[in-house]
């Protein structure tokens, strides 16, 4: 298991640096000249030279890059020009937002998804099965975005069951944090709710075609048992990566839905700063979510260990 | 003819598939008492196992298989029990044991929880006995270092121990009836016979009846008491061990058994095999099932289909020719 | 001699035949599927209505009309007119050319460099070291981040919404190029070709190529769907294609202002767009139960 792990963090380290190159070379693939972009037509000549030795941008691209990385390991992700503070507080102010979405989208899917995808694996081959999945292919077809502008219409506008958009902290109070994050949470879990429940249920479906279901079965077990123990342990291992693969994207998904309903999260952060020509603002935040991103995935793989004996005793034996 | 532990009577077992149903078994009738060891044999896809599963009704689960006739188990017609029922039954009455052990037994699992979970469920004993039951159950079936071995999973530990494993669990409630399929195929030979030898030594302890499914005829001449051939759904003959071995009447039969190799004997002489394929369950012959391959058909074999007769000495044959073949053969050795 | 060349005809016509029989059997076997047929009609649907569309339109999608601005659905005007009173239908039909353009571009540029990276990076083992890390991290982004980075950096141009969509989406290609081409580079005959001689030209392209086509074509039906589905989310953040030329995801992002009052400027282009990825994903299923089965949608 040990070795497991240290191969799996090693195995980051080529990715990480792509990743790093990437978000640094956004500023460069600007046409033009950065500097005069951000300060834009107006600006005097004078005041983007200025700019420019500011931002470092005279140096060679190596040096350039190196700086940006040193100060990336001290936590420094440079200055925002437009809010005129650290990029790094910028992305503090702006965490809670969305991780209390992410974390409500998160649960939404699961919830829907797990049950839906075993029940469809049961009734396999029936018309109940082939409805949830013609269903959960709906969920994947409809941009999480698009679905929050329906349930607006119909929830908030139509109906004025809640809040259109908005956002209020947790220290306002917990349902008044939760009322305004009911729809984002559904138009962003649901489409993820469709993943996880087709990989569920094919994977559910895999495993029960295997031998030791028949061993289960002829013990005298029940069936529910027979799915809920010995089933879904081994069916696991898929279903845990995409939920890690949605939590993922759902952090980044939330850029958009973020948008829809107004709320001051990172997504909006990214946003505004794209409008703002805010540079070290999309770089930090892009980098940011990107290595959460990668972590979060680095998890899931660790738990593998967890749930499935065979990798974690792979070297022992 | 006192009552028999297990009676199967005319069983058939219908899949619902793509092409339409498929009939896996086709009026099969059986039977098993208790210490004794009846084997089935035949080629793969004759419907051995899904015989050996109806009994137990595995297929219950995905609501496509339907069964007909009648499995009378102590008396107790099982195709007409609730599910529940049924529940009791498996693993507790009767245990069954699969054929390749390492897919057979759930890789997330340890050994112990294995074998400790029919123990719990049907004896409700509470963990800590069912954990000493475990560890005698491994003393049982010869796994050294029990008390260590029952923490350990099922990819740590070899083949052969792990068939052992399977059948712990298959015995761990003490089952009158073992259903054994192919519990050695996936072995190496030299641990066949040990496990073969284990499952008779326990079958003499628990006096248990055992139905054991192989393609194997030397294990079925070394530890069989009785013998069922099957081909394409059907048994085409049956009878006791000597009486089947000595004097085939099948020409399918025959065709299994000239199909051994001799160690002793003329070297020279020909491994005789039986011509072609078992046919899919999808285009069954309207005659003798074995009509197209076998070397003795004739007009009558394609065009009807012959019956099981019951000769002297419990035997039972389905063959319109068997009296003719049975000269032909003795006169030909 | 006549002989020969009548063999050789015969062999022809039973490969004809086989050839002939084999197509049949693969288009009805993909049309038995109800799922598979409905999402062919729909994708079929779509992209009559992108070709022809602006044909039946009987407005111009940028003529302003200030009488007519934010008109409910009626005969007169179909999906209803907009904030700056242009015919809605006119700008949905019309935007589907950007949208689904966007789709179909970045599904064929995809393909085309997924393959090549693919394909050179299963024979090549240094190669495929320094490629496939720099799939890895492309792929370590997620999908809809990297696309709204790149767009931040280039510019909002349709040609750079195809471009940003094109890196984002090439990694994924490759990756299912590759194995699928490490399948068939393992087989002797590769190795017997090579051993003949033959140019590592002639083998990547007339041996392997071929057998990854059918994940290839599944795959690429995928990216087509989600194309359109992160343009629209580009789009409707404002860092996709422009105004005023129309698209699905930028009349959404005109329909959130005036949501309270408008929901026609919401309900069609959002239709349009749920219609065009949903006949994508039922149609791509389809294929990939009878082209490739084993190959798991991988999600970004």
């Amino acid at each position: 298991m040990k070795s497991y792990i240290l191969k799996r963090i090693l195995s980051l380290i080529p990715v990480l640096l792509i990743v790093s190159i990437v978000v640094f070379m956004i500023i460069h693939l600007t046409p033009g000249d950065p500097a005069s972009v951000m300060l834009g037509p107006e600006a005097s000549q004078e005041d983007v030279e200025q700019l420019k030795n500011h931002l470092g941008l005279n140096d060679p691209v190596y040096q350039q890059y190196f700086h940006w990385v040193e100060g990336v390991f001290q936590g420094d992700l440079g200055d925002s020009f437009f809010m005129d503070k650290p990029v790094t507080a910028a992305i503090i102010e702006h965490l809670g937002p969305t991780i209390s979405l992410a974390i409500l989208s998160q649960i939404t899917a699961i919830l829907i998804a797990l049950p839906l995808g075993i029940f469809a694996a049961r009734k396999r081959g029936t018309v109940t099965d082939q409805t949830f999945m013609g269903i959960s292919l709906l969920g994947i077809s409809i941009p999480h975005f698009l679905f929050g502008l329906f349930l607006i219409i119909i929830l908030a506008i139509n109906l004025r069951w809640l809040p259109v958009a908005g956002y209020r902290p947790l220290s306002a109070g917990l349902w008044e944090h939760i009322k305004y994050l009911i729809m984002p949470a559904i138009a962003l879990g649901t489409g993820q709710a469709a993943l996880i429940a087709r990989m569920t249920r094919s994977s559910m479906v895999e495993t029960l075609n295997l031998n030791f279901i028949k061993t289960a079965r002829a013990k005298g077990l029940h069936e529910r048992k027979v799915i809920y123990k010995h089933t879904l342990r081994n069916a696991f291992i898929p279903i845990l990566t995409v939920i890690g693969q949605t939590f993922g994207t759902l952090v980044a998904g939330a850029a958009v839905t973020e948008t829809v309903f107004n709320i001051p999260g990172i997504g909006q952060l990214i946003i505004n700063s794209v409008e703002r020509r805010d540079y070290m603002v999309i770089q930090g935040t892009v980098l940011m979510v990107t290595v959460t991103y990668v972590l979060i995935n680095l998890i899931v793989d660790l738990l593998y260990g967890v749930i499935d004996p065979r990798v974690r005793l792979k070297k022992e034996s | 003819m006192g009552e028999h532990l297990l009676e199967v009577k005319k069983l058939k077992t219908h899949f619902q598939t793509e092409r339409g149903k498929v009939t896996a078994v086709d009026g099969i009738s059986l039977h098993v008492d208790r210490g004794e060891v009846l084997a089935i044999v035949g080629e793969s896809g004759c419907g051995k196992s899904v015989t050996a599963q109806s009994i137990l009704r595995l297929f219950e689960e995905n609501g496509v298989t339907t069964y007909d006739g009648e499995i009378n188990f102590e008396g107790k017609n099982l195709l007409e029990q609730p599910l529940s029922e049924m529940r009791k039954i498996r693993g507790n009455d009767i245990s069954m044991i699969f054929q390749d052990p390492l897919s057979s037994l759930n890789p997330v699992f340890t050994i112990g929880d294995q074998i400790m979970e029919p123990i719990m469920l049907h004896q409700k004993l509470s963990k800590k006995e069912a954990y000493k039951r475990a560890i005698e159950m491994l003393k049982l079936i010869g796994i050294p270092a029990p008390e260590q071995r029952v923490h350990e999973y099922p990819h740590q530990i070899s083949g052969g121990m792990r068939q052992r494993v399977m059948i712990a669990i298959a015995l761990a409630c003490q089952p009158k009836l073992l259903i054994a399929d192919e519990p050695t195929t996936a072995l190496d030979v030299t641990i066949q016979s040990q496990i073969l030898e284990l499952i008779d030594s326990l079958r003499q302890k628990l006096d248990m009846g055992i139905m054991l499914i192989t393609h194997d005829l030397g294990v079925v001449a070394q530890h069989c008491t009785r013998v069922a051939v099957m081909y394409l759904g059907e048994v085409v003959e049956e009878g006791d061990v000597d009486s089947l071995f000595e004097n085939p009447l099948h020409p399918y039969t025959q065709g299994l058994i000239n199909s051994i190799p001799q160690l002793t004997g003329d070297r020279n002489q020909k491994l005789s095999i039986i011509k072609g394929m078992v046919p899919s369950l999808n285009d069954i012959p309207k005659g003798c099932r074995f009509a197209p391959r076998c070397p003795y058909a004739s007009a009558k074999c394609i065009e009807e289909k012959p019956a099981l007769e019951t000769l002297e000495n419990n035997k039972r044959i389905m063959c319109w020719h068997y009296k003719e073949i049975e000269g032909a053969v003795s006169n030909a050795t | 001699m006549e002989l020969v060349v009548e063999k050789k005809r015969q062999l022809s016509d039973f490969r004809r035949d086989i050839n002939r029989e084999r197509r049949r059997l693969f288009v009805r076997r993909f049309f038995s599927n109800k799922l598979t047929v409905t999402g062919s009609v729909i994708l079929l649907l779509t992209l009559l209505i992108t070709i022809f569309g602006p044909m039946i339109s009987a407005y111009n999608p940028y003529e302003m009309v200030v009488t007519s601005r934010l008109k409910a659905p009626s005969g007169e005007h179909l999906f209803g007119t907009d904030n700056l009173g242009r015919d809605l239908f006119a700008r949905v039909v019309y935007g589907a050319r950007a949208s689904m353009g966007v789709g179909l571009s970045v599904a064929i540029i995809t393909s085309i460099l997924g393959m090549v990276v693919g394909l050179y990076s299963s024979y090549y083992k240094i190669l495929d070291h320094i490629l496939m890390r720099i799939c890895d991290g492309l792929m370590a982004f997620p999908a809809i981040l990297l696309a709204i980075a790149l767009m931040a950096a280039l510019g909002t141009k349709i040609e750079n919404v195809i471009i940003a969509l094109s890196a984002v989406f090439t990694p994924y290609v490759a990756r299912v190029v590759r194995s699928a081409a490490l399948v068939v580079r393992e087989q002797t005959y590769i190795e017997a070709m090579k051993a003949q001689g033959a140019s590592s030209l002639r083998i990547i392209w007339a041996h392997i190529a071929p057998n990854t086509l059918s994940p290839l074509i599944v795959y690429a039906t995928f990216i087509f769907a989600d194309a359109i589905i992160i343009e629209a989310g580009l789009s409707f953040l404002g860092v996709g294609v422009p105004a005023p030329d129309p698209s699905w995801g930028n009349i959404l992002y005109d329909g959130k202002l005036v949501i309270f009052t408008a929901w026609w400027m919401t309900f069609f282009p959002g239709i349009a767009i749920i219609l065009s990825v949903l006949g994508l994903n039922l149609f791509g299923d389809g294929l990939r139960d009878l082209l490739d089965p084993h190959t798991n949608r991988s999600k970004k």
